[in-house]
């Protein structure tokens, strides 16, 4: 598929981009939106404490809040899609208004709903997330379409409140799938992290 | 501020629970509590957007050890119900303090219709729903109630009955 520059479509790969914001990921504390975003922080390698959402569509952000919140001194990325992103916007705005100086945000944007048909999104007929981001009160927001902005994004999406959208490719890509048992995936969070009880 | 004992009751079952997050949409009827967390240095109180909002960040304080509580009025139940998939699904605890409106002398009939379904919609989406209408049992439904949701890891709901915090007056 050619991107449609009339539609705010990218060119970045997606797989490529989430393989080099995840790789070495020390300590960092992943939750990923469902659908393509779980693909493919999964495909990237599967970690305990990389967190997959397989629903709770508009969620993801909000999780990212509560982790960064009783994780002060860990440092959480959310990556999620555009649809996902757009359905919980309102988390832009609570995020904002909490300041966690330990959480950011990564919106792979396709200008798609990927997983029901590829039917374009609002980031591909009007709506730019990181200036909604920037209106909601984020002092960080940017936006990457090539590999070197994705490169000069890496550090400040592990150490900076930043809200960044990556602009990638609407190509699909073969999916991958990690491990989808909720209560698996809490349990082994917490125990790698130290805190579960009992 | 004037508090009537039974709030501050309630908040203190919060503390005595560990609940160190309390997120809320405001409501009147949460009004003491919301105000009581925001002066508490160690409970972070969180404005949100949207009541499911609350069961997400919930979710996330939970992963990161951390216990929290949503505050919401009934119309905001409805919201709730795909989000509340996610500490079914996950078999995480979820705690949420409900202030009931269109049930006792409600002058909005925008309210009756969530209202009346409240109770129905939070348990057949897999919640525990608690109900309390005296001032005297409040605190110590909410201290059952988070014993539930936090020692058994389910999702539990806590009914303010409108009788108990008082119809909303409304004066031309």
């Amino acid at each position: 598929m050619t991107p449609d520059r009339m539609h705010n479509e990218g060119t970045l790969d997606r797989r490529a981009v989430v393989a080099e914001l995840v790789r070495d990921p020390g300590e960092l504390l992943v939750v990923s939106g469902l659908g393509s975003a779980t693909y493919d922080v999964g495909a990237a390698g599967d970690r305990p404490l990389n967190f997959y959402l397989w629903g709770a569509m508009g969620g993801a952000a909000m999780i990212g809040l509560g982790l960064a919140l009783a994780q002060p001194r860990r440092h959480v990325l959310v990556l999620t899609g555009d649809g996902e992103m757009l359905m919980g916007m309102g988390a832009l705005a609570s995020i904002a208004a909490a300041k966690p100086p330990n959480l950011a945000i990564a919106v792979l944007d396709n200008a798609r709903f990927g997983e029901t048909g590829a039917q374009r999104s609002h980031t591909g007929h009007a709506t730019d997330l990181a200036a909604v981001a920037a209106a909601c009160g984020w002092a960080a927001v940017a936006t990457a379409r090539d590999r070197d902005e994705v490169a000069a994004l890496k550090p400040r999406l592990r150490s900076e409140a930043l809200f960044a959208v990556l602009k990638i490719a609407p190509a699909e890509v073969p999916r991958h799938l990690p491990p989808r048992d909720g209560a698996y995936l809490t349990d082994r969070f917490r125990r790698a992290l130290g805190v579960a009880e009992g | 501020m004037d508090r009537p004992t039974w709030q501050a009751d309630v908040f203190a079952a919060l503390q005595a629970a560990r609940i160190t997050q309390l997120a809320y949409v405001p409501d009147a009827g949460h009004a003491h509590l919301i105000a009581a967390a925001h002066a508490d240095p160690a409970m972070q109180a969180i404005v949100l957007t949207t009541e499911e909002e609350g069961i997400a960040l919930a979710a996330g304080a939970w992963l990161g050890g951390q216990r929290a509580c949503l505050l919401m009025q009934s119309s905001g139940v409805g919201n709730c119900i795909n989000m509340l998939s996610l500490p079914v699904n996950c078999r995480m605890p979820f705690l949420t303090l409900v202030t009931m409106r269109g049930e006792w002398g409600e002058f909005n009939p925008w309210q009756v219709p969530m209202g009346a379904a409240t109770p129905t919609v939070l348990t057949a989406a897999g919640v525990h729903v608690r109900r309390t209408d005296h001032p005297g049992e409040a605190a110590e439904t909410v201290a059952a109630a988070a014993s539930l949701a936090f020692d058994s890891a389910v999702p539990v709901a806590v009914l303010f009955s409108q009788r108990l915090i008082g119809s909303k007056v409304f004066v031309k």
